[in-house]
Order: C-alpha cells, then sequence, then structure tokens
C-alpha cells in the first residue's frame, strides 16, 4: 500500500472514530480542557496523522549523534547510570564534611555542596549583613582553612564535586584547587561544577554581587583560565533550575536559560576565546517538575536546539560543543509542607521524568523541605529513590524509550518551536544582558508564577493536600534542628585564620587583585594567590567590590 | 463614601533571594486595591523600619525563608514599639517551624503565613485585623 492511500485509510477511519467519540462526550462530557503548563491545550490523543512533517534523521537520530534529541550517549544508561548527587551543606565544614562522607558511604556518586547566603554573596560571617544567616541554608565558607575541613578525607581525584557558587564562583574554586594542591592532586584529575550563572541570580536567585556587564567578565576569566589549566572541570551550569523556582513556565524554563547560554558563548567568543575550546565544558542545569510529559519533551527539546545553535549559530565542529549536558534537580516549589510524605511520591515522578529525559546527573528532594532542610533520614529516603528508579523499574535498560512516540514527538516540536520564539525575543532585544537590565525577563517569570497561584486558589490546578485531599489534625513530623553555636564557633575560626596567616602576603595579593581587577587581566591567577595566602571570602570580593561596583536591583511589579 | 486604600509594606529582610512569593502577594495586595510598596532584596531590620515609616504603612509583610527568622524578626519589631509604632502590623511569610511560630506571636507578629497560604487568606486576615485596631 502506498503511502496516500495509508493516509487516506487514516483520515477515513479517524472520521468513524470520531463520530463515536462524539456520541460518547453527549452521554459522558470531559472533566475539564486540558492543558499543558506552558498554556497549550492538549488534543484527546496523537496519532499518525500528527507525525506528517517528522523526520527521523532531522529530528532525532540516534543517541549520541546530532542533534541528540534521544541523548548525548550511544549507551546512556545501559553504560553507566546519572550520577547520584544530593546537594547538602548546613552549618560549619564539620558537619557538611560528616554528611558528605555518610552521603557518599551510601553510594552517592558525586558531592554537591551548598553554600550559605553570606558565603554565596561574597561576605565573612562577622560582616554584619551576615547576621542570623550563618550556616543556615549551606554550610559557611569564609577561607581556605574552611575549604581544607569541608574536603578532609575525601579523595578528590575519585569524586565530583558540584559547587552551586556564582558571584564568588572564582574564589571557590580557587580554593578548591588550593586543597587539591595540598593533597597532591594534579588539575588535570579534578572533576566539578562550579555553577557561575550570574544572569539567572538577577532574574530568579538573587545572589549578585557585581552588575550584569563586570560578571560577565569573571565568569569568561574562569572559561579561559579553567580551559587551559583544570581542563576537566565544567567552567560554568547554566541553570533553568531556578527561573522555573521563580515560577516560570517549562518553555520559559528552556528559552531564558538557553538565552543566557548564548549570552555568555558570545562573551566569551568576544573576549577571543575559540569556541570548541570552552564550549565542551558548559553544562546545565533544569527542573524536574510535575507535568510528567511535559517534562520529559522538555528536555529532550533542550538538546536538540542547543546543538542546532552551537553548530548553526557559532559554528562550532566539536560534538562535544553541541552537546547539552544537564543536572536536574526535581522541583523544590511543587513540595507541599501539608502531608509531608506525599511528597515522596512527587518526586519520584519528578526524578523518573528527568530519567527519561536523559539527565546526566540528578538531584532529588526530600520530603520535608517545604519546612525545613532535610533531615539524614529524609535524604536517605530521597536518594533510594534514584536508586530504584535506576536499579529495579527497568526504565533505563533501553535508550530514549518514549522516543517515537506520536504525544511526546509533538510536545518536543512544540516546545522547540515555542523556546525559539521567545530566544528571538530576547535576540530583538539585544540579547539576554540587555532583556535583564531591562526587566523583560523578570517579567515574563512574574506573570508566570501569579497566573499559577491564582489556578492554584481558583482550583483549576489540583494540589493534593493543599487545595485538594486535605487531612484534618496532621501530626507534625521531626525535622532537622540546627545547633545555634555553629555561628559562634564559625566567627571564631575566621578571627583565628586572621591572626595566624602573614598579613604582609595577603595585602599585596589583594592589591595585585585590585590592580589586574583595574585593568583586563584574568583575574583568576590573583585570586589563586590571594586564597592560598589565607585571604577571606569577603577580603577577595571587597577588594573587587571596591573596582566592579555593586548591582542594584530593581523591581517593577 | 471610599475609605483611603490600607498601605502596606512588602519586604525580603535578610540575604534571602526567594522573591516569587514576596511578588505574588504584593501583586495580589495590589489587585485587591492596597498601595504597596516593595522594597526589593536583601533589606536589614533597620531599613525596612525606616521605610515602614517614611512610608507610613499600615501593614508589614516580611518574606523570609533563608531560617534566619529567629534572628531577623526580633529586631523590626523592638524597633516599632522604640519608635512608639507598634500599632503597625507585622505579618510573616516563609518556611517557618512551628516553634519559632510561638515565640514570633509572642515578640508581637500578628500572623505568620507558611507554605500552602492563600492570598486570599492573606487579604481577608489583614483587612479584619486593621478594621479591629481602628
Amino acid at each position: 500500500m502506498d503511502y496516500h492511500e495509508e493516509k487516506e485509510r487514516l483520515i477515513r477511519e479517524k472520521k468513524n472514530w470520531q463520530e463515536k467519540v462524539n456520541k460518547t462526550l453527549e452521554k459522558r462530557p470531559e472533566r475539564k480542557e486540558f492543558k499543558l503548563d506552558s498554556d497549550l491545550e492538549l488534543k484527546r490523543v496523537y496519532d499518525p496523522l500528527d507525525m506528517e512533517n517528522f523526520n527521523y534523521l532531522e529530528q532525532l537520530h540516534w543517541p549520541g549523534e546530532y542533534p541528540y534529541t534521544r541523548g548525548i550517549q550511544p549507551t546512556m544508561y545501559r553504560g553507566r547510570l546519572w550520577t547520584m548527587r544530593q546537594y547538602a551543606g548546613f552549618g560549619s565544614a564539620e558537619e557538611t564534611n560528616d554528611r558528605f562522607r555518610y552521603l557518599l558511604e551510601e553510594g552517592q556518586t558525586g558531592l554537591s555542596v551548598a553554600f550559605d547566603l553570606p558565603t554565596q554573596i561574597g561576605y565573612d560571617s562577622d560582616h554584619p549583613l551576615a547576621r542570623g544567616e550563618v550556616g543556615k541554608v549551606g554550610v559557611a565558607i569564609d577561607s581556605l582553612a574552611d575549604m581544607e575541613i569541608l574536603m578532609d578525607k575525601i579523595p578528590l581525584d575519585q569524586v565530583s564535586t558540584s559547587m552551586t557558587i556564582n558571584a564568588p564562583a572564582a574564589v571557590l574554586l580557587a580554593m578548591y584547587m588550593a586543597v587539591a594542591e595540598k593533597q597532591g592532586i594534579p588539575m588535570e584529575k579534578l572533576n566539578g561544577t562550579i555553577q557561575n550563572d550570574i544572569l539567572k541570580e538577577y532574574v530568579a536567585r538573587g545572589t549578585y554581587i557585581f552588575p550584569p556587564r563586570e560578571s560577565m567578565r569573571l565568569v569568561v576569566d574562569i572559561f579561559d583560565y579553567a580551559g587551559k589549566n583544570i581542563p576537566n572541570w565544567n567552567t560554568i551550569s547554566i541553570s533553568g533550575y531556578h527561573i522555573r523556582e521563580a515560577g516560570s513556565t517549562a518553555i520559559q524554563e528552556v528559552a531564558f536559560t538557553l538565552s543566557n547560554a548564548i549570552a555568555y558563548v558570545q562573551a566569551a567568543l568576544d573576549a577571543g576565546l575559540e569556541i570548541d575550546h570552552f564550549a565542551p565544558r558548559l553544562s546545565f542545569f533544569f527542573n524536574a517538575h510535575s507535568n510528567f510529559f511535559e517534562e520529559v519533551a522538555k528536555y529532550r527539546a533542550a538538546r536538540r536546539i542547543w546543538a542546532r545553535i552551537m553548530k548553526e549559530r557559532f559554528g562550532a565542529q566539536n560534538p562535544r560543543s553541541m552537546m547539552l549536558r544537564f543536572h536536574t534537580q526535581t522541583a523544590g516549589s511543587a513540595l507541599t509542607a501539608q502531608q509531608p510524605d506525599v511528597n515522596i511520591v512527587r518526586v519520584a515522578f519528578q526524578a523518573l521524568s528527568a530519567v527519561l529525559g536523559g539527565t546526566q546527573s540528578l538531584h532529588t528532594n526530600s520530603r520535608d523541605e517545604a519546612l525545613a532542610l532535610p533531615t539524614e533520614h529524609s535524604v536517605l529516603l530521597a536518594l533510594r529513590t534514584q536508586q530504584v528508579i535506576g536499579h529495579e523499574i527497568g526504565v533505563t535498560d533501553t535508550v530514549d524509550p518514549l522516543g517515537g512516540s506520536y504525544f511526546v514527538e509533538n510536545m518536543t516540536d512544540h516546545i522547540e518551536e515555542e523556546v525559539l520564539k521567545y530566544i528571538d525575543r530576547v535576540d530583538e532585544i539585544g540579547g539576554a544582558v540587555e532583556a535583564i537590565e531591562n526587566g523583560f525577563i523578570q517579567q515574563e517569570i512574574q506573570s508566570s508564577a501569579y497566573r499559577y497561584q491564582k489556578e492554584v486558589e481558583e482550583q483549576k490546578r489540583i494540589v493534593v493536600g493543599v487545595n485538594s485531599f486535605k487531612t484534618s489534625g496532621e501530626q507534625p513530623i521531626d525535622l532537622l534542628k540546627m545547633d545555634p553555636a555553629t555561628s559562634k564557633r564559625q566567627v571564631e575560626r575566621l578571627k583565628e585564620v586572621r591572626l595566624s596567616r602573614d598579613q604582609g602576603q595577603v595585602a599585596s595579593a589583594l592589591h595585585d587583585l585590585r590592580k589586574a581587577a583595574q585593568s583586563d587581566e584574568n583575574l583568576m591567577p590573583y585570586i589563586l594567590s590571594a586564597v592560598k595566602a589565607y585571604a577571606t571570602l569577603g577580603e577577595v570580593c571587597g577588594a573587587l567590590r571596591d573596582v566592579l561596583g555593586e548591582y542594584q536591583q530593581e523591581v517593577k511589579l | 463614601m471610599s475609605e483611603q486604600p490600607l498601605r502596606v509594606l512588602v519586604g525580603k529582610i535578610g540575604l534571602d533571594g526567594h522573591d516569587r512569593g514576596a511578588k505574588v502577594i504584593a501583586q495580589a495586595l495590589r489587585d485587591a486595591g492596597m498601595e504597596v510598596i516593595y522594597t526589593g532584596l536583601r533589606q536589614t531590620p533597620e531599613q525596612i523600619v525606616e521605610t515602614a515609616l517614611q512610608e507610613d504603612v499600615q501593614v508589614i509583610g516580611l518574606s523570609i525563608l533563608s531560617g534566619a527568622h529567629m534572628q531577623l524578626l526580633p529586631p523590626v519589631l523592638e524597633m516599632l514599639r522604640e519608635q512608639e509604632s507598634h500599632d503597625i502590623m507585622v505579618i510573616v511569610g516563609g518556611i517557618i517551624p512551628r516553634e519559632d511560630i510561638t515565640y514570633l506571636k509572642e515578640q508581637g507578629v500578628s500572623e505568620v503565613f507558611t507554605p500552602g497560604s492563600t492570598t486570599e487568606d492573606i487579604i481577608e486576615f489583614i483587612r479584619q485585623k486593621v478594621k479591629q485596631n481602628r
């Protein structure tokens, strides 16, 4: 039978089916309108007629082949599972070191460091603005002395370490390198990632220090320096995660992440870097939210779009430059404080979507995180969830098992199309930096966040335990308690460090850093010298603040 | 006769950058007819009180998810008392453990709204409470 006959038959049969559907609808109307989180109205069912323009080699190809829709690797999880990487950090370096070693013993395969807010914003623990914040949402790192304790007895050549650090990324990377050097580990053996994605801080996460353009210079300095000195380090993790947490849709998450990525690539090219030199070390970070198939399609679409951008827009030739490698975290904003055990179920489904979408590493949230930092028991359950997905339920046995699904391929195409429209709009504004400075991206995210909240309040969106299926008389669960003495101990250690170091060496290193910041020299070597002399994070960032200035947020509601 | 609209300061106190909730609340209060002054991120207790007095607000809504609430909120209430402005109602939103809520209320916080609270609840609470205080 030829193609046209086949198609006509399909259309005929579909018509018959449609008549039956109409009769069913008369008797039993559907429950509601069905929409994606990104507002697309869904068809009742997808079929071969929706695949008319589908071209396997163009849109999918095999795993490990351009445009990598089915995965960046030919064998994917049949070769090696994703890295199970739980984000952790609280209190002092000692406490966090304990938690890291516990997680490694329980089969976790990579580390992920959470820093407290003063560290993320470049203040020492005794700075007035650090009041109440020391060791709260992560570990406090004031100087190399803290980093030495944080990584104590952890073989840095055998783990990969991801650090969620942005504005002072260069400083924390320098500390990590200095510790590795002391452990006698050659730089090419270091594996890990710094988040170093400053642009999303202005729109979503809030831990900026310097103004956007000055910050871009630091990012590019790191690309350049790391490319030459720590070749296996991921120099950036371009993050949609926080954009989604701030309330964006799935489409906005991908669109603004890739717009930011384009800005970084362009800045590096403008500084004279070679595309295939730095692009293979770019990595990404996405959110796993609750709309299952939309999320799977999102990851697949993101890979395809990025491959094409790198090849067609930037002329990359190295396939590694075109491969979008990403970490995923399940959606913190989808966790509920009500009936927290139900979060275990949510997280499992979200994590499954990331695995079916081909993630390279994964953090699963713990059930109690809408209430406090997670207890050890909750974190263990979250890690076990990944292990069940990886080892028990068979979803890793074949690559991209949803590939070819009428629905998933249509969603993948739809997301791609909508993302490209957004990227065009950002390009028209003049790129991501401009679109942040003029507030476009912030306002797009804000209005999606507001719409989401309204939908929950109007019961258009069901959240189990929150606006439906509530339980009365819930029993409180045990939560992690922070040691109130941590902050005091941290400040004491900071004072000791300041007293015991060679002051002349610190002063001259900071002086040199200031001077370099005024020129266009790469700042990494200067930061490294300062850190090795036990200059504190606050001192290094202070020197840079003096020269680069500070960002002042403007909010349009 | 139309009443003067309520004036509300919505602020992010401390270094916490999670402003999704604060912005949603600010927008919802505004849609409900209130005048909203939104401070943006990284406000100290001193800055919050200063802005509240300057802007002559009746309500201060503070959002904090970083866990620094026990250190940062009591100074706000204390300064308001010192300024004899304790008629300004302080409400709080964020991730605040149960036992801390009890303490914060003793210190003078009128209500703490934890995850899952609706904008509707908050608007209603403000209206009722301000009416009672009049």
